[in-house]
């Protein structure tokens, strides 16, 4: 891939945003029949499938605790969700990402209501255009909300990156690979609290202070957008009853 | 899949109740203060037969760091550079609840927040690396063995790798015509060309107490913790939050602040301790 111009002559991306404006975020809980919980996550080009399974017993005793609910978590990419076909073996990245997307919920879900019980959380990547791993925060905290899932919170996934020396609110691919730094944040707005928080790339004091301001604002935003879907739906199942 | 970690080792809930009240007045059981590290013990060259090593003791905790380096194709997008690779294994020696087996998600973690730090700094110039330009180039490979676990296993791994990394010298290779490639590694030319010196602060919290460098008990009843990967002109080259709980926005910051003011003092007495040792 060239590499393309990332902050054109009158300031915006090389998609037309301004820096501190995300892409169009679309939000549709319930979206499974199976599943406790679903919900179908988009950034942009980036489409991100969660589904939540349980509370429930499962045959692998030994890694229930007796206090709580274990949370068990797989991140996932298809194989054609991106540029270069990805190979279906586990990659190293997936399972990382799997363990600090399982860490961004863990604060927000009240486990100690459901002893010796799992609550799995499957997160599908269907296509990935950047931002795959805040786009799935978003969509498997809303997986759990729509399984019924006593929270303390929803929690909401957003990047940051830097990108010729501009720091931009969600970055998408093209932002990611040319650009200096990524930085994923995950914020459970009304707690205050950051559950996730990554950096891939080098920022000075003052830009990393700049760039988590601006993660906190996009992730307000996104928020709103996530709490209004999972209103609607209630709304909808309402009228339809 | 990544699932909810059992409680790693069994400790009574007396013993984790009094280390977080100590925590919770700014003392520890070793007498050391919250913001400080225990003490610090590099052997540099560790490893006769790798290209470059170091063990580190942090305390109780012991990791081994070696470099091979080995001639490979370079990446085609970076076709004049040479490459890094890092990785990490926990071994059974470490604790009793390592189990042999290929590395498990804490292990990975480790050595992609490790890979990333020195990756995006540019800490090793990958671009004095390539031998025949386009077509053969150094392959870095660095290998983290934690052998004995104390807590705070990134922060040991992360000194042992930039301490390895110090002690690496590239071999002579000479090139012929025909384009054949002849290495010496007896004879050491120059050592690895560094950019810059990175390593790691992680900053733990229990309730609303920031400390570092635990131990394990003290890691046992920390809540989550910030790896700050902090470079030598005092630049944040890296960030992981690392396990279940969360931060507020003043917390991380405060984290990161630390981190800064740690760090450099670190990467001093990591150069000082190399230096006087070679």
């Amino acid at each position: 891939m060239e590499r393309p111009r990332l902050i054109r002559e009158d300031g915006l991306r090389h998609d037309g945003r301004r820096p501190d404006e995300l892409r169009p975020v679309k939000v549709s809980v319930g979206v499974l029949n199976k599943a406790s919980g679903s919900a179908l996550v988009e950034y942009g080009a980036t489409k991100v499938l969660a589904a939540v399974h349980g509370p429930r017993e499962i045959p692998l005793r030994h890694l229930l605790l007796p206090d709580r609910a274990i949370i068990r978590c797989r991140y996932h990419m298809l194989t054609f969700s991106t540029h270069e076909r990805k190979s279906p073996v586990p990659s190293r990245r997936e399972i990382e990402l799997s363990k600090v997307i399982r860490e961004s919920l863990e604060p927000v879900v009240m486990t100690e209501m459901f002893p010796r019980a799992a609550i799995d959380v499957f997160i599908e990547v269907i296509n990935a255009d950047g931002g795959t791993r805040t786009a799935s925060v978003t969509a498997a905290s809303l997986a759990l909300a729509d399984a019924g899932i006593p929270m303390r919170d929803i929690v909401v996934g957003v990047a940051v990156g830097k990108v010729n020396g501009v720091l931009v609110l969600d970055i998408d691919e093209v932002e990611d690979m040319f650009g200096e730094a990524d930085m994923p944040v995950a914020v459970a707005p009304s707690l205050g609290m950051v559950t996730l928080l990554q950096l891939n790339g080098v920022l000075t004091r003052e830009e990393f202070a700049e760039a988590l301001k601006l993660a906190l604002r996009g992730a307000s935003q996104i928020y709103g957008i996530a709490r209004e879907a999972l209103r609607s739906n209630y709304m909808k199942v309402r009228v339809e009853e | 899949m990544s699932h909810t970690p059992s409680t790693d080792m069994v400790t009574p809930k007396l013993k984790l109740m009094t280390v977080v009240n100590m925590l919770k007045k700014g003392t520890r059981s070793t007498g050391r203060g919250l913001l400080d590290f225990r003490q610090i013990e590099i052997v540099p060259g560790y490893v006769p037969n790798a290209d470059g090593s170091a063990l580190v003791r942090l305390g109780n905790t012991v990791v081994v760091a070696g470099v091979k380096l080995e001639i490979g194709s370079p990446y085609p997008d970076t076709p004049n550079e040479g490459a890094l690779v890092v990785s990490a294994e926990f071994m059974p020696t470490a604790s009793p609840t390592f189990e042999p087996g290929p590395p498990d998600e804490n292990a990975i973690e480790l050595a992609r927040v490790v890979d990333r730090a020195l990756r995006e700094l540019k800490a090793i110039d990958l671009s004095k690396l390539a031998i025949v330009p386009g077509r053969k180039a150094w392959v870095v490979y660095v290998d983290i063995y934690v052998l004995d676990h104390d807590g705070n296993l990134v922060d040991a791994s992360s000194i042992a790798s930039l301490a390895a990394l110090m002690n690496t010298y590239l071999p002579k290779v000479e090139v012929d015509e025909a384009g054949n490639i002849k290495v010496d590694k007896s004879s050491k030319v120059a050592p690895l060309p560094i950019n810059h010196k990175v390593l790691t602060v992680t900053i733990s919290k229990v309730e609303n107490v920031l400390f570092v460098d635990p131990d394990l008990e003290e890691e046992s009843v920390a809540e989550t913790k910030l790896i700050v990967a902090v470079s030598d002109d005092g630049r944040i080259a890296g960030l992981q939050k690392s396990g279940s709980g969360g931060l507020t926005e003043a917390e991380v910051s405060a984290a990161v602040d630390i981190a800064i003011k740690i760090g450099s003092g670190l990467i001093d007495l990591v150069t000082s301790k190399m230096l006087k040792q070679s």
